[in-house]
């Protein structure tokens, strides 16, 4: 059995959000509520970077262990998904969440929460029948071979979702097309060791100029 | 007319090939640069350190930018698997223990040194203990607390007992009403509380003969009673505990229960784990103080029922206050008569 996960490759993302558009029209996710967010650290200066962040399918997912009504449940694919008749809105998904995932409807006084929602890996969720399941949780993609619509339409092919060995595989190729040792996730200390042995002095990259594009 | 159009096609042909060609240079260009070496020449430089340590330590940047409408969210909220720690390691299991023991404790204490009696027959005349606007505060409280402490419970241990028990059916409904009875009724609660403990205030306030109370263990076990005045030891730590863990308990469970004043999610994992040590906590001595006014000392329960006690179980426990009000002391079938509030008779001015 294939195990599903998503991938950002933050060496290209554009922050263009169109993963987040995606989400929300393919799966008519209420108001308010945005399944999908673009993180960008470090905004406007050479070294900045975006990542697009969603439910991330963990293996042992924190909001599983939490919940205190199961209503979060996870599939054999490794896909977390929650069921709308359980759900009491205590918000112990969200704190317990790495990623900020789990969203509520806020429409009753005192901030009081309605039913959680998030990325559901664009697999549904329970429901009775088709008409159901879209109403509550949107489009059931995977039912129908599809990938998650928010990888499938990014633009730059940063945001990869699919079976985490092939994931896995895409990602290591692009690693070694980059040609260096770490040109996957950056930051890491050796990489810049490198650079400053090889006498590359990139202080003054014009990084407004810079194409993301261009870097794998 | 013929040659004007032959010319025309030559020259459209000829600029063509030009375009052509520029542009296999152009795509000859874009090719080089996706050269791995000029790459990593060229590359910007990377996210340092700091930044991955600013992210793990849940703080946001002047740079941060998230793009979902309102959030104060970091990257990675760092602090999220410490809270599940918390919760699901620590306070799940040792509340279980601590419920749980102090159970145990009391139903062995029952078996091995049973029933504290009265020390002699009644005397059949009463004493005014608690009038009736305390003893209504006190059930309203009492009630609200069992059912908070019961909803508490099922929403930190419910689903591995209710689940498996009554099957899927019911389990939804059981728990969104555990859930509103638990959050609408906790203010409630919090007011009634506030107000009771205001209202008992006076009785409870520390003089020197509690410490010997305590020293002497609340005469617990065995025949001696130590002094004590209007509450003894035993009912001043309670009224204490309840007016700065209860307190808490109810400030924490407010901040859990209105989210909308923009408190953090960290500021709401904090408030659920103070939330849930000291209501389990409060759970566990409650039930001592339910065991003590109920089966666990004779006569104790009718002071908080009918609000009059009798004059020997006042010696025993309350000797100090019993010395004060002994004067005001009335034959039992006087309360049977008209009822222990009927009109036109003022409380005793020392009672409750």
């Amino acid at each position: 059995m294939a195990t599903m996960k998503f991938m950002c490759d933050a060496e290209r993302c554009i922050e263009c959000n169109g993963c987040v558009t995606a989400c929300k029209n393919a799966n008519d996710v209420e108001w308010g509520v945005q399944r999908r967010r673009v993180v960008t650290l470090n905004d406007g200066e050479p070294s900045e970077v975006s990542i697009s962040v969603a439910c991330m399918h963990c293996d042992d997912a924190p909001c599983i262990a939490v919940c205190p009504t199961e209503t979060l449940f996870q599939r054999d694919d490794g896909i977390v998904l929650h069921d709308k008749d359980l759900c009491i809105g205590c918000g112990y998904c969200l704190y317990a969440c790495p990623f900020g995932a789990p969203q509520f409807p806020r429409q009753s006084a005192f901030g009081e929460r309605g039913k959680m929602d998030k990325c559901t890996f664009c697999a549904g969720g329970p429901a009775e029948t088709k008409e159901e399941e879209y109403q509550k949780y949107g489009a059931n993609r995977i039912a129908e071979g599809k990938l998650p619509l928010c990888a499938e339409m990014c633009s730059t092919k940063a945001l990869l979702a699919g079976d985490a060995q092939e994931v896995a595989d895409i990602f290591r190729q692009r690693v070694v097309q980059r040609g260096h040792r770490d040109g996957g996730w950056s930051g890491n200390p050796r990489r810049e060791q490198e650079r400053a042995r090889q006498g590359r002095d990139l202080s003054d990259a014009d990084g407004l100029a810079y194409d993301a594009a261009r870097q794998g | 007319m013929k040659t004007m159009m032959q010319w025309h096609r030559a020259w459209r042909g000829l600029l063509l090939a030009l375009l052509v060609l520029l542009g296999l240079g152009l795509a000859g260009a874009a090719l080089a640069q996706a050269d791995p070496e000029g790459e990593a020449a060229t590359a910007v430089p990377a996210l340092d350190a700091d930044t991955w340590r600013q992210v793990r330590s849940g703080e946001t940047g002047p740079n941060f930018r998230d793009s979902r409408a309102n959030s104060d969210y970091n990257l990675i909220n760092a602090s999220g698997e410490t809270w599940r720690q918390w919760r699901d390691r620590w306070i799940s299991p040792f509340g279980l223990i601590a419920v749980g023991g102090m159970l145990a404790v009391i139903v062995l204490f029952y078996l091995i040194v049973g029933r504290k009696e009265l020390s002699g027959p009644r005397t059949g005349r009463k004493l005014l203990r608690w009038p009736l606007v305390v003893r209504s505060l006190h059930w309203t409280v009492a009630t609200l607390f069992i059912v908070l402490a019961l909803s508490g419970l099922t929403l930190l241990y419910g689903k591995h007992v209710f689940r498996p028990l009554f099957g899927d059916a019911a389990w939804a409904g059981l728990m969104s009403t555990t859930k509103l009875l638990h959050n609408y009724l906790g203010p409630l609660f919090g007011l009634l509380l506030v107000v009771l403990l205001l209202r008992l205030l006076k009785h409870n306030l520390p003089k020197r003969h509690d410490f010997a109370w305590f020293r002497q263990g609340g005469g617990l076990v065995g025949k001696g009673h130590p002094d004590a005045g209007f509450a003894n030891g035993g009912e001043k730590a309670w009224f204490w505990l309840l007016a700065t863990v209860g307190l808490v308990v109810i400030a924490s469970g407010l901040v859990l229960d209105f989210p909308n004043f923009a408190q953090s999610r960290d500021t709401m994992q904090w408030a659920n784990l103070v939330h849930a040590v000291a209501a389990l906590g409060l759970t566990a001595v409650a039930l001592g103080h339910i065991y003590i006014g109920t089966i666990g000392s004779e006569g104790s329960l009718e002071g908080m029922t009918s609000g009059y006690v009798d004059e020997t179980w006042a010696k025993d426990h309350h000797n100090l206050w019993y010395e004060e009000v002994k004067g005001e002391a009335i034959e039992e079938r006087e309360l049977s008569d008209d009822g222990p509030e009927a009109p036109g008779r003022a409380p005793s001015p020392r009672s409750g």
